[in-house]
């Protein structure tokens, strides 16, 4: 183990950056200015791939970087617990965000850096393991085809040290097959999931990323304010109750709820109810299913909801079982948009697709489409290789197979989203894409423009899906402002990097005083203008690389969606999105004076 | 005088707040590492977790491997280790038979000081501090303990 010393309390003034280069096999450490202009996360990161990415290539050229950031407040506050991964989307080849937690902060910021760059491309499938005193790039061609959980255990064994302060990401089969909807697995429960940063692995032959976090920091220099600090922002999160529904229910705590308000997504959002939700709610699999909870390291909310499904697989009473994370998302997309109602599937399905590193929205959306298309005779079981059915999990477990590793045509333009297979074979109309695969929530037109518009195209860019449910009227001017008002704290937060179940404990003023507490004066001084910054830093990248929101088409399945607010109302929903679309456009091209940040 | 004792580890979730407010209250670093305690999972995250921590045994083999004398017993449990005595030639931290004793980057020892810190950042009070009775004063004591 080793201190990190230096000029500085962790990295403070400067960015220090670790670039890989996988075409040679060495390494760079550079440190970068401007820490007080793109705070680190989600700002780093646009920083960075603007100086590094090529944005007129392909995502899968060689030199993209893939890009892992963390913010000044990692590891210094409480739920300051996740890392920000940015690449070239194999999904729509636009430059993107997924955002991870597991040990991937902490292990970092304790591995000595702010962001670590990869580029290039390995020769054979390699493992990458860096820590803050070495760099390994080790031969992992025997890894390749291995499913996410069984090769963690072997990498456990190939890389043993820092044994419970490193974390492995790795990809699994998806990934490794180039897969848009290939995701990279953190840690066992947590991913980068997203618009297909697995695949980015995967064409750089990258198995899997170690990072030791085996280095300690100096406390600031004036520690008392950060101390002081530090108590203040635990009893907020630990004694206040601020937190509670994260680590009680969890997630899937909503999941009664949208039903009840008829925005629950079911087989393939043909309804938005279902008088049988109650078998697959949040209480429903605390009271069966839940094994026990963990945390991201650095969060003492625990919200990491463990199940466990355990199963007889002789006459005799010989048993195996099964461990995964559930959470509200995977359980909708899994679970009510395949019809399936029976808790011990949904989670055998999340563990499949955790196996093999598919991210679970996008392949249960998917395969929803794919049952109906079936349904509706426009493909066939030549294409799915299987009886898809609504409600029936034997399939979507095969199924989940086949889309991982693109086992035919269809698969494979299937895993490169569903709008590729559609425009093959028909069924666009009913495909429930917003700029990606649908998040679970039918709550209405505000959510379905924010969506597709929305910079990760994201339920998390804005809070779209809750002001929804608290607003019926059709005020358009409103309703955009909200979108770009609630857009600018998520962009701080995503550059601390904050876990965003943590927006209401990081007020604005709260993270000054936390940046204040650690010496960062002059950011703590600036934040709306490093908001606004970041937010445009962020959005130049997406037009830069091929963005236009008026491209985007909202299919005609989102127009026949009835939601506790009624039927959704055409004319409202297009209004939205073209003037969201415009709003979006003017904060690149038309911005002489950036916004100020509204946060109460 | 109590010591500290991971009673209910079982309940522990992975979130490193223990070693991170030792290593920050205790030991002035940023740290997961140079920490009285510190979590690790015993073979993966889905099989649990297991805290490091000096367990205050009944003959410190710490403090017999000392050269220097840098380390005494406390009459309560545990250890406490004079730096100034210290040659930093990590004799403890090989001794240590459950490996409880860390180093800082200059190789100064870390050892749990049986402060008790901790135990109030614990989320799920996974820790606790307790009267010191090892299982050797019990079965010298020809009993146990009603525990």
């Amino acid at each position: 183990m080793s201190m990190i010393k230096e000029d500085r309390q962790v990295n403070k003034g400067n960015f220090r950056i670790m670039t890989v280069d996988l075409s040679s096999g060495k390494a760079s450490i550079e440190k970068i200015a401007d820490q007080d202009k793109a705070v680190g996360g989600s700002g780093l990161c646009a920083l960075l791939f603007e100086k590094a990415g090529l944005k007129d290539e392909p995502w899968n050229h060689p030199e993209q970087p893939l890009i892992f950031a963390i913010g000044p407040l990692t590891g210094y506050f409480p739920l300051m617990s996740k890392t920000v991964c940015a690449f070239k989307s194999p999904y729509h080849n636009q430059y993107t965000e997924s955002h991870g937690g597991g040990r991937s902060a902490l292990s970092l910021r304790f591995t000595g850096l702010d962001a670590l760059v990869i580029k290039g491309r390995a020769k054979r499938p390699c493992l990458l393991s860096i820590g803050s005193n070495s760099l390994e790039i080790k031969d992992a061609h025997f890894l390749w085809g291995m499913d996410v959980i069984y090769s963690g255990r072997i990498i456990r064994h190939m890389v043993e040290k820092s044994h419970g302060h490193r974390s492995i990401l790795r990809i699994g089969p998806a990934g490794e097959n180039l897969s848009a909807m290939a995701c990279i697995n953190a840690d066992t429960y947590r991913h980068f999931g997203r618009l297909g940063a697995g695949a980015v692995m995967g064409a750089k032959n990258l198995k899997a990323i170690v990072i030791l976090g085996d280095s300690s920091l100096p406390m600031p220099q004036e520690n008392k304010p950060y101390r002081k600090m530090w108590k203040e922002v635990f009893q907020d999160v630990h004694s206040s109750g601020m937190m509670h529904k994260y680590h009680d229910l969890g997630t899937p705590a909503n999941l009664e709820r949208l039903n009840n308000i008829k925005s629950l997504p079911w087989r393939n959002l043909q309804a938005s109810y279902d008088p049988d939700a109650h078998m697959i709610s949040g209480q429903s699999f605390a009271t069966r299913h839940l094994l026990r909870n963990l945390a991201c390291s650095g969060c003492p909310v625990g919200c990491i909801h463990v199940g466990f499904v355990r199963e007889k697989f002789t006459k005799d009473s010989r048993y195996y079982y099964q461990q995964m994370a559930y959470d509200y998302e995977p359980i909708f997309a899994l679970g009510s948009m395949l019809g399936i109602k029976e808790p011990v599937t949904i989670l055998k399905l999340i563990e499949k697709a955790d196996r093999l590193g598919l991210d679970a929205i996008s392949a249960g959306v998917a395969l929803a489409w794919a049952t109906e298309a079936m349904e509706k005779a426009i493909i066939t079981q030549k294409e799915t290789l299987l009886p898809l059915s609504f409600g029936h999990g034997a399939s979507y477990l095969e199924a989940l197979g086949h889309l991982a590793v693109a086992s035919n045509e269809f698969y494979r333009l299937l895993a490169q989203g569903t709008l590729k297979a559609a425009n093959r074979y028909g069924g666009g109309e009913f495909a429930c894409v917003l700029g990606q695969e649908m998040a679970g929530y039918a709550t209405g037109e505000l959510f379905f423009a924010a969506q597709s518009l929305g910079f990760r195209h994201s339920h998390l860019d804005t809070g779209a899906y809750s002001y929804e449910q608290k607003h019926a009227e059709q005020d358009l001017k409103k309703a955009v402002d909200f979108l770009l008002e609630d857009e600018l704290p998520r962009c701080l937060l995503n550059s601390m990097v904050a876990c965003l179940f943590s927006r209401k404990v990081y007020t604005k003023e709260r993270l000054a005083q936390c940046l204040e507490s650690l010496g960062y004066l002059d950011l703590a001084a600036n934040l709306d203008k490093a908001a606004a910054d970041i937010r445009r830093a962020r959005w130049k990248l997406r037009f830069d690389t091929g963005f236009d929101p008026d491209e985007i088409e909202i299919p005609k399945r989102f127009f026949k969606v009835t939601s506790w607010k009624g039927p959704v109302d055409r004319k409202f929903l297009l209004e939205l999105k073209r003037s969201y679309g415009q709003a979006i456009k003017n904060l690149v091209f038309k911005q002489a004076n950036p916004p100020q940040g509204t946060r109460k | 005088m109590k010591i500290l004792k991971a009673t209910r580890i079982e309940r522990c979730i992975g979130c490193h707040v223990c070693s991170l407010s030792c290593a920050r209250l205790v030991h002035g670093l940023l740290s997961w590492q140079v920490s009285g305690i510190r979590i690790k999972s015993s073979g993966g995250i889905s099989t649990g977790f297991e805290a490091t921590y000096c367990l205050a045994c009944k003959e410190p083999i710490c403090a017999r491997s000392c050269p220097t004398g840098a380390i005494s017993i406390r009459k309560a449990g545990g250890v406490r280790i004079r730096k100034d005595l210290c040659i930093r030639c990590s004799s403890c931290i090989e001794a240590c038979p459950v490996n409880a004793i860390t180093k800082t980057d200059h190789g100064f020892p870390v050892v749990c000081i049986h402060c008790g810190l901790c135990t109030n950042f614990c989320p799920h009070g996974c820790l606790e501090m307790i009267e010191a009775v090892s299982s050797q004063d019990v079965h010298d004591q020809g009993g146990q303990t009603g525990e």
